[in-house]
């Protein structure tokens, strides 16, 4: 008798419990593609946690629109043919709404087909312009464009009536936009390049370039790179003697330049997201309350301090989160509603997306900081 | 030795079954993900075809395979996206020019032996990655060259993974065929001779340099071939899939999959291709996983995944076959 009872309450509960199931909304699923091991982890690792901790607290302040969001995070390791292969995966099998990243430009753009083609809204973390230019249908970014940042260095160059520049950039994609951007952007700020140098991504000894740009009669000098090439060049121009002032992208804006560079890093000058100088923003600065956020939060989550790097995967979801608030978790809807983005505050800046404009951003994204007494202060 | 209709016979065996089973694979999986994974298997398997004829049965290494396959996927994406060449006509164009090109380098080249042809391969594969690297207005650099159309005949256009699979597998069981027809040919013969010793086979009369460049040239032809029908499925190239680390994952696959055998290359290159993906459930560990498996596989199975499977079947039948005894 007894076992009776507890079968049939057994039963009751689990119908219950299946009903209750069946009633809770499926999660809204969402697809990263991170380059979390090789050559760009350290893009793709940062972006990664950041997405997964973004992900948890919406869930814990219960969901978007009472739909809890899951979030299917895939390598690319950099490579454009795992990229395609995982972002596939996402589509066909994992039947996502929408993708955030890859993390490097060259993942992206192998990814592009992939998501025009099944019609799935796509918000890459990386810088390269060619992403949103020409704009694609589903294709949007968070990742500032080069250009933005060449443009800041040059009018704080002509501010000094410094004319005749030298630019040494590493021979990646970073380094190679950053160049092409270099260049076309010279002539109209009345810049003159008088010593067009590159360096490979492994290179532990600048000199000879170094050596070559003070005979070249330049007045400045830019390095694009990221960690930990221009580090080196810091030094190396300090062994030198160089007394030109030497600018960096913001490829370096961390704390882990200063560490590198060590003293040699005084008085570099580079532009940067204003995630690293958070709490020096005047309190009317609109990003000053989402960037705060972020970096408390990753500051707790990880134990780390977090980047503009982190910063890409945390507006991108959190653009996402607008749009499927605004609209619906259709990829179609998500598309529209993204389009239609106004003045989002985030971490790379203050994001305006419009049918033209798919990056979003103005130059205003970044700040002109100078390294001084190994920290961060902002050139006024 | 065999007579010639009864190798025709044995090979047709295993050759009708095997193509059967691979034109009706997409069934199995329609349109998901995985045939998606498949057409990659038949691209890696044409590559390690490719490089099992110079490694397998010539005994020679290539460390720098991957730059034969960039230089095909390259070469017709340049011609294809820059200069609006016809596809097809570009995958012949760039296949001859890679032909005449390992044609060239292979004089000087395969004079060396052992370590140092591996470095001499190895040093070929990473100034072509530099070149796709740097030379940014032809290759589009770091980031890449996009807008490279897809192949189309009459009125097909290949452009989606169930038109490219059969695009592709098409292409891949027809150089299985020839493969298999060249390495039981006089030539295989020479091949497999020059392997265990080149003194000896120069002393049976095989011109050994000639066919050495000959078949080192044939390897190249099909991986450009490889590399052309790469960058039209995927219709995007970047330096990043064609560098060392893909020379040595090719390498691999030829290895795993069993030296001097074309089926143990679709074996190699499938495991290799299909692994990462189903070791995805081991997240942050998956790297580790597939490094354990390697070594193991390398250790208990050291004539690759072609010889150690029947001999692993067997040795359990074997073993169920005494534990039956017992139990009886």
């Amino acid at each position: 008798m007894l076992k009776r009872a507890t079968f049939i309450l057994t039963f009751v509960v689990s119908l219950a419990i299946l009903a209750g199931s069946a009633l809770a909304a499926p999660p809204i699923k969402i697809g990263g593609l991170f380059a979390v091991t090789g050559p760009a982890s350290f893009l793709g690792e940062p972006e990664r946690n950041t997405a997964q901790m973004v992900v948890s607290e919406i869930n814990a302040s219960g969901g978007i629109k009472g739909r809890k969001l899951e979030l299917i995070v895939y390598d690319t390791q950099g490579d454009a043919t795992k990229a395609v292969q995982a972002a596939n995966r996402l589509i066909k099998d994992d039947k996502v709404s929408a993708i955030i990243g890859p993390s490097t430009t060259g993942d992206t753009m192998a990814v592009i087909p992939v998501a025009e083609k099944a019609q799935i809204p796509l918000i890459s973390c990386a810088a390269g312009s060619k992403i949103t230019d020409p704009v694609k249908k589903w294709v949007f970014k968070t990742a500032q464009n080069d250009g933005l940042a060449v443009a800041k260095i040059y009018e704080n160059l002509k501010r000094k009536k410094i004319a005749k520049v030298a630019i040494l950039t590493v021979s990646d994609g970073f380094g190679s936009s950053g160049r092409e951007q270099l260049k076309a952007q010279a002539a109209a700020h009345g810049m003159q390049i008088v010593s067009d140098d590159t360096y490979g991504p492994k290179d532990t000894d600048m000199t000879a370039q170094l050596t070559k740009i003070r005979g070249s009669g330049a007045q400045a000098v830019i390095c694009w790179g990221t960690n930990p090439g221009p580090a080196v060049i810091a030094r190396n121009a300090k062994q030198l003697g160089l007394k030109l002032p030497l600018y960096m992208s913001h490829g370096v804006s961390s704390k882990k330049f200063i560490e590198l560079a060590g003293d040699a890093s005084e008085g570099i000058v580079l532009p940067s997201g204003r995630v690293i100088v958070a709490d020096l923003l005047p309190n009317s600065d609109r990003q000053k309350k989402s960037l705060i956020a972020f970096v408390k939060d990753y500051q707790k989550h990880y134990n780390a301090e977090g980047d503009h790097f982190g910063g890409h995967a945390w507006d991108a979801l959190m653009l996402l989160k607008g749009a499927i608030e605004r609209g619906s978790d259709n990829p179609a809807a998500i598309r529209n509603q993204l389009e239609r983005t106004r003045n989002f505050a985030g971490i790379g800046g203050v994001f305006t997306y419009s049918p033209n404009d798919h990056a979003g951003l103005a130059k205003d994204a970044f700040v002109l900081v100078e390294i001084r007494k190994r920290d961060f202060a902002l050139v006024k | 030795m065999m007579d010639k209709r009864s190798l025709l016979k044995h090979e047709a065996v295993k050759f009708i079954p095997f193509a059967l089973l691979i034109l009706a694979l997409p069934m199995a999986f329609r349109e998901g993900y995985l045939l998606n994974v498949f057409v990659f298997v038949g691209i890696h398997t044409l590559l390690a075809v490719a490089l099992n004829l110079l490694l397998g049965y010539a005994g020679q290494i290539s460390l720098g395979q991957a730059a034969f396959f960039g230089l095909g996927a390259y070469g017709s994406g340049i011609l294809t996206a820059t200069h609006g060449l016809n596809p097809w006509l570009a995958m012949v164009l760039v296949a001859a020019a890679v032909g005449v090109l390992a044609f060239l380098i292979g004089f000087p080249i395969l004079k060396l032996k052992g370590h140092y042809l591996a470095m001499a391969t190895l040093g070929f594969g990473i100034i072509v990655y530099i070149v796709f690297n740097e030379a940014v207005d032809v290759t589009g650099g770091p980031s890449g060259l996009s807008g490279i159309p897809n192949l189309a005949v009459g009125g097909i256009t290949f452009d989606s993974d169930f038109k490219n699979y059969y695009l592709i597998w098409g292409i891949t069981l027809l150089t299985i065929l020839l493969s298999l027809n060249l390495v039981n040919s006089r030539i295989g013969r020479g091949l497999r001779a020059i392997h265990d010793s080149e003194v000896a086979a120069r002393v049976m009369g095989v011109n050994v340099r000639l066919l050495k460049v000959q078949i080192f040239a044939l390897s190249a032809v099909i991986s450009s071939v490889a590399g052309s029908l790469y960058a039209y499925t995927m219709t995007f190239v970047s330096p990043t899939s064609f560098g060392f680390n893909f020379s040595v994952e090719l390498v691999t696959m030829v290895i795993i999959g069993g030296l001097g055998s074309i089926y143990g290359s679709f074996l190699g290159a499938a495991l290799l291709t299909l692994l990462p993906e189903f070791l995805r459930a081991f997240q942050d560990y998956d790297i580790v996983v597939y490094g354990f498996l390697l070594i193991f596989m390398t250790m208990y199975m050291p004539g690759g995944l072609v010889r150690g499977i029947p001999a692993l079947v067997g040795r359990i039948a074997e073993r169920i076959g005494i534990r039956k005894k017992v139990d009886a």
